[in-house]
């Protein structure tokens, strides 16, 4: 599905490489973790992924289902199905939620040659997945994300992503500033989302996310590569010795 | 040449090429106005109201050609249902009006007014213009007083069912058209009043709105869609206790625009809202210039202006909140933004306050910014085409101007022209 090899990048406006050869492959059907410390360059790879200005690929490839996705602009990469589900999701007032997710399914279909989806169409479908991730009528009237707690805009996040039907997700951090609950109801609808078809790749501090979302392979990042791959057994690793203990073994 | 003799001999010229209307019991309030401009002088360059408007196209004897702007699109609330009174080029023409009748309202013409003796008209007509001139000089709206050879009267007695639409057709590349419309809302009344058109090449129009205790009159405007047209209008509004005015204008495109609005709120608990949204590309420079009198308990003001400018797009404010000695528990809002979509285009604004009073609540602020380059990533991250991520941002930006209009239907209508002037753009 999503194949990364020897991704070097680096800030547009300084001289500082952060993603030194990074190679990665998500396969279809699976959910691989990134874990890491502060700075390994987490992030960068996903907004590097989505298309997101201010980094510079200087080497290496990053394909979808085989599409080159670098050249490409934010929207196209959506519309071949990449999906970032933000850290901070962004706050828009002025813009409806409902009008922004039928928008953004709508202009999906249009680039890809399919039919817009009717205006009943869309509130019925959307209707029953809101209510799944326990999404009242109000919270979709509101404008995007404004005066929504940590919790409402990542499962407003998950929605759109529910809405949206990508082939790859990719969760930047999605537990941070999550309490348990909201953790469990976020991990739920992902989990309601994994499918033979698309792929996950679920960035994260930290171990509990993963507790509710079961990984089949985790990598480690630091430094700006993968140095370390393994089993959900390595996020046991990570949370009981942290980090230190890993990049000593593999330096 | 001395400035005060320059100024003297433009608004001789100017002057010259005018005819006042003579006779009738409107004589007197011309003969006023006519001193004012001639004590006064028309507006110059070095005068400090006009520091970042140029009035000189607005003042000059001679008007600048102003082609017609050619378009398939059904005017401005064609949709709904109204009473529509049409102007072209200024001048009133029956044929394309409704009948003027319609329950809860009387509708005369400024030009029948002029040949009565008697008319409730006259105790309005330049007045409100007069009191607006301090502490700022108005000189266009005296001038304005003196010279209109047109408009109407509205007399809002009741709840009349439709709103009354004045159209202003441009129909002549050079055209020169001055309007004055006077009108009264009685206690317990309430009208909406729709205007759109640009209505010549260069529009002097001057609105005088009196709202006794408890009245209510929603005005909302469209300046029309001609691209070299020129407006300078003014609206003075002088309201009662617990009386509502709430006016918002839409101005897309024109190469010059100057819209004063001139609010006194002299009974309790009365309310003004004063809203404009515009979006210009290219020649384009469009000036709103508010004065806001607080001078009784308990009232409130909002302004709330925002601009859309690009290609070298030029957008002024200039906006002041004046509370009275003893206007206490005064609430007064006033925000100014604009959205630059280059590095072409400029907003100027002079936001001011001042309050006698101690115990208000006052607030103001002014922006100018680009576009939100996180949002754009966010909808463009979602599959939104950039152009269609960057329209939506830009009627988000737009939205709490266009709030301002109660009706939802009007306000719908007014979002649409938007989208239709962004789409056009891409």
């Amino acid at each position: 599905m999503l194949e990364i090899k020897n991704l070097h990048v680096k800030l547009e406006d300084e001289d500082k490489q952060i993603l030194k050869g990074l190679d990665l492959t998500v396969e279809a059907g699976k959910v691989h973790a990134i874990m890491g410390p502060n700075g390994s360059g987490k992030s960068t790879l996903s907004y590097v992924l989505s298309g997101r200005d201010g980094y510079e690929v200087t080497d290496g490839s990053a394909t979808l289902a085989g599409e080159d996705l670098l050249d490409l602009d934010p929207e196209e990469r959506a519309a071949l199905g990449v999906f970032l589900a933000f850290q901070y999701p962004v706050e828009i007032p002025g813009v409806g939620n409902m009008t922004f997710l039928r928008t953004a399914v709508n202009s999906q279909r249009k680039a890809r040659g399919e039919e817009e989806l009717s205006a009943a169409d869309f509130l019925k479908t959307i209707r029953a997945k809101a209510k799944e991730l326990k999404i009242d009528a109000d919270m979709l009237k509101r404008p995007v994300n404004v005066g929504f707690s940590g919790g409402e805009k990542k499962r407003n996040e998950i929605l759109q992503m529910a809405m949206l039907e990508p082939k790859m997700c990719i969760l930047d951090e999605t537990d941070s500033g999550l309490d348990v609950d909201a953790m469990k109801l976020v991990a739920e609808g992902v989990n309601a989302l994994r499918d033979e078809g698309r792929g996950f790749l679920v960035i994260t501090h930290y171990q509990r996310l993963l507790d509710h979302i079961k990984p089949d392979v985790v990598h480690i990042l630091a430094g700006g590569k993968i140095v370390k791959t393994g089993g959900p057994e390595l996020a046991m690793e990570v949370e009981n010795n942290g980090y230190a203990g890993i990049l000593a073994e593999v330096s | 040449m001395a400035l005060a003799d320059l100024k003297q001999s433009a608004t001789e010229a100017r002057l010259a090429a005018l005819t006042l209307p003579e006779g009738g019991c409107l004589s007197a309030a011309r003969q006023a106005a006519l001193s004012r401009v001639q004590t006064m002088g028309l507006p110059g360059r070095r005068d400090e109201y006009w520091k970042y408007t140029r009035p000189d196209t607005l003042t000059a004897a001679e008007v600048i050609k102003a082609s017609v702007f050619v378009t398939d699109e059904e005017p401005m609330f064609s949709e709904f249902d109204r009473l529509k009174i049409v102007f072209v080029d200024g001048v009133y023409n029956a044929e394309a009006s409704d009948d003027l009748s319609l329950e809860g309202v009387q509708i005369d013409r400024i030009a029948d007014i002029c040949c009565q003796d008697i008319h409730w008209a006259k105790d309005l007509y330049g007045v409100l213009e007069a009191r607006g001139q301090a502490p700022v000089e108005r000189p266009l709206a005296a001038l304005n007083t003196a010279f209109a050879q047109d408009g109407v009267a509205i007399h809002v007695t009741g709840k009349p069912s439709k709103p009354i639409n004045l159209v202003y057709v441009h129909s002549d590349e050079v055209s020169d058209a001055i309007l004055h419309h006077v009108i009264r809302v009685e206690a317990g009344a309430e009208a909406t009043i729709l205007e759109n058109g640009p209505a010549a090449s260069r529009f002097n129009k001057c609105m005088e709105i009196d709202i006794a205790d408890t009245g209510k009159l929603h005005l909302v405007r469209a300046q029309g869609r001609d691209h070299e047209r020129r407006a300078a209008t003014h609206l003075f509004a002088r309201l009662g206790t617990e009386s509502v005015f709430k006016s918002f204008t839409l101005t897309v495109n024109g190469v010059l625009t100057r819209n004063e609005a001139v609010v006194e709120l002299l009974g309790d608990d009365a309310i003004a809202h004063i809203a404009g949204a515009c979006v210009g590309d290219g020649e384009f420079h469009h000036d709103d210039t508010v004065f806001i009198t607080h001078d009784a308990v308990n009232c409130e003001s909002r302004q709330v202006f925002k601009k859309v400018l690009r290609n070298g797009a030029t957008g002024v404010f200039q906006g002041k909140i004046l509370v009275k000695e003893g206007a206490q528990k005064t609430d007064g809002y006033q925000i100014s933004q604009s959205l630059l979509l280059d590095d072409d285009s400029q907003f100027l604004a002079k936001p001011e306050l001042e309050i006698y009073a101690d115990d208000v609540i006052c607030s103001h602020g002014s922006t100018t910014g680009a576009i939100d380059e996180e949002a754009l990533f966010y909808l463009r991250s979602r599959g939104v085409p950039v152009e269609e991520a960057t329209d939506l941002l830009t009627l988000a930006f737009l939205a709490e101007a266009v709030e301002e209009v109660e009706d939802g239907d009007i306000a719908a209508a007014i979002v649409a022209r938007l989208e239709g002037w962004l789409s056009r753009r891409r």
